[in-house]
């Protein structure tokens, strides 16, 4: 029988950071047995795996996760969405339970990322002989990259910023540092993330030129990692302890959108439409408005992609990023604390488990459990992802009142 | 001038331009293939329009000046990018197209938002037979 309202049961993320004695399945395995220690239940209880590896999505993770933690049987879905693999992930899960086809749903997230490089960017290059052949869709007898633009993606997402500077104005090298150092500086209460350091202005504006105006540190950190999440039915938590009542977290909004058409968005990736598309949409099915929230983990896989997306969430009026940003409202003890985790620009961007992980910080504050970092008497949040190409995912999560 | 022919190589270099919507000639120009249905304009090649699904195009010239609408400074690239270089995206009457920001010094005292740009041409070298790759980008205007 179908059930319209659906919990996590139960969450849980690796740290965040180098694990160079930890293969992918190890990672996923630690997020995934104490993601049901968490929820309380077993291998037995859950009816689906829905598992998301980005770097291994030709390789069945799944699959490998299953022999590890629990080999019963139940249906694996392998899922690749990009950035926003995480999220993809959780939501198949959750369909699934929403559909009646399970009780319990299992989804996780794992990827090893510490050491890689820029990520995005190159292209083919020539290959036999010397000789100019038009090539691909775009006819071309070179790669494309750096001489027709930038595929890379500290490059696409600097562009994003500077294109809302070009048509809001206000932007400046000076204020989306100032978003790092907001970022840096929140990460200093979350152990879980793989850099916990605060950084000065002036040392995040001096660090490394990654593509103007993204310093290293505007940066989102390759790191391992992974993440897992326990899904169910209303019904089903109903039947469940007062314990794991009080503990589960409502999802009150699960939204999965990709970018629609528009004029630019064959030249620049339109990471916009899609993200205030999949915000309309969340909080009309949460049935909350932005003012609710009490904080929001949001995508912030550059800094410049940070100060676009508060307005895509619709945090602040259309075109009112900048001033938002500057009256400190994003701040932890502002009014719309956004990235308490220290973001992806501290926690840390182990792809397909970001999409967990941002929601378990979520969770964690919901829970009254997030320790030193606890956003006060938080009741109502929101996570955020997207990946290029593009996927968007938002979770909007609510505290229990079971 | 006289040479002897060699084998495989053409002797008056041939130009050929870097991507197919580039057309060269007295007055270089991008060209983009427009949705005779809805108008939209795609510079690869496409099987239906991304915005109205119908599937008849046309090759339409894209205007050679415009503004600067976004750019970014690449300072690292993949292998063999020559770096620092500037990314940038430029409004060109109303057509959005992708292209470096040339012949200025890729400084952000140099290249700023709104900025006038034109259409500029270069080389991208030559084959080994013969062949002359011309490139695009955006010069300040
Ligand atoms: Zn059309």
């Amino acid at each position: 029988m179908a059930s319209d309202d659906i919990w996590i049961l139960g969450i849980a993320m690796t740290k965040f950071g180098k694990h160079s004695d930890k293969d992918i399945v190890d990672l996923g395995s630690e997020a995934a047995i104490a993601a049901l220690a968490d929820a309380g239940v077993t291998m037995d209880d859950i009816g689906i795996l829905a598992a998301g590896n980005l770097m291994g999505a030709s390789a069945s993770f799944g699959q490998a996760l299953q022999k590890q933690i629990g080999q019963t049987g139940i249906p694996v879905y392998n899922v690749a969405n990009a950035c926003a693999t995480g999220a993809t992930a959780l939501r198949t899960a959750i369909m699934a339970v929403k559909a009646g086809e399970v009780k319990m749903g299992l989804a996780v997230g794992a990827e090893k990322l510490a050491g890689a490089g820029l990520l995005g960017g190159g292209g083919v290059s020539k290959k036999d002989g010397n000789k100019f052949e038009p090539r691909g869709r775009f006819g071309s007898v070179l790669p494309t990259d750096g001489r027709i633009g930038t595929d890379t993606m500290p490059g696409t997402f600097a562009q994003v910023g500077m294109e809302y500077g070009h048509k809001y104005g206000g932007v400046s090298f000076e204020l989306f540092a100032k978003i790092s150092e907001k970022n840096h500086a929140h990460s200093v209460l979350n152990p879980m993330a793989a850099y916990q350091k605060r950084f000065t202005l002036d040392e995040i504006m001096n660090d490394m030129m990654i593509a103007y105006p993204n310093t290293r540190p505007m940066c989102s950190a390759n790191c391992d990692g992974a993440a897992a999440a326990v899904v169910t039915s209303g019904e089903v938590l109903r039947t469940l302890s007062k314990e794991q009542q009080r503990r589960a977290i409502k999802v009150s909004a699960s939204v999965l959108t990709t970018d629609p058409y528009q004029e630019a968005c064959q030249i620049l990736p339109d990471v916009n439409t899609l993200t205030r598309n999949a915000a309309k949409l969340a909080y009309e099915q949460a049935g909350v408005s932005p003012s609710d929230l009490d904080l929001v983990e949001l995508h912030d896989c550059f800094a410049t992609a940070e100060l676009v997306h508060y307005d895509n969430l619709m945090l602040c009026p259309e075109g009112g990023a900048v001033d938002f940003f500057m009256s400190g409202a994003t701040w932890r003890d502002g009014s719309m604390p956004v990235n308490v985790s220290g973001g992806l620009e501290s926690k840390g961007h182990p792809i397909a488990a970001t999409g967990i992980a941002n929601i378990w910080e979520v969770c964690h504050h919901l829970r009254n459990e997030a320790g030193d970092r606890q956003i006060k008497d938080a009741k109502v949040g929101l996570a955020h992802v997207i990946g290029l190409g593009s996927a968007c995912g938002i979770h909007i999560l609510e505290r229990s009142g079971l | 001038m006289f040479a002897p022919p060699l084998i495989g190589v053409t002797i008056m270099a041939n130009q050929i331009p870097h991507v197919d919507y580039l057309e060269l000639g007295d007055k270089p120009h991008l060209v983009a293939n427009e949705c005779t249905s809805c108008g939209a304009r795609f510079f690869d090649r496409r099987n239906a329009c991304a915005k109205c699904f119908k599937n008849e195009f046309k090759k339409v010239p894209i205007a050679t000046d415009g503004i600067l609408k976004s750019f970014t400074i690449v300072a690292f690239a993949a292998p063999g990018v020559p770096v620092p270089f500037v990314a940038g995206i430029i409004d060109c009457a109303g057509t959005s197209v992708r292209g470096n920001v040339i012949n200025t010094d890729p400084t952000p005292e140099k290249v700023s938002l709104g900025m006038k740009v034109r259409l500029a041409t270069f080389s991208l070298g030559t084959d080994d037979e013969g062949s002359e790759a011309i490139g695009f980008g955006f010069e300040p205007a």
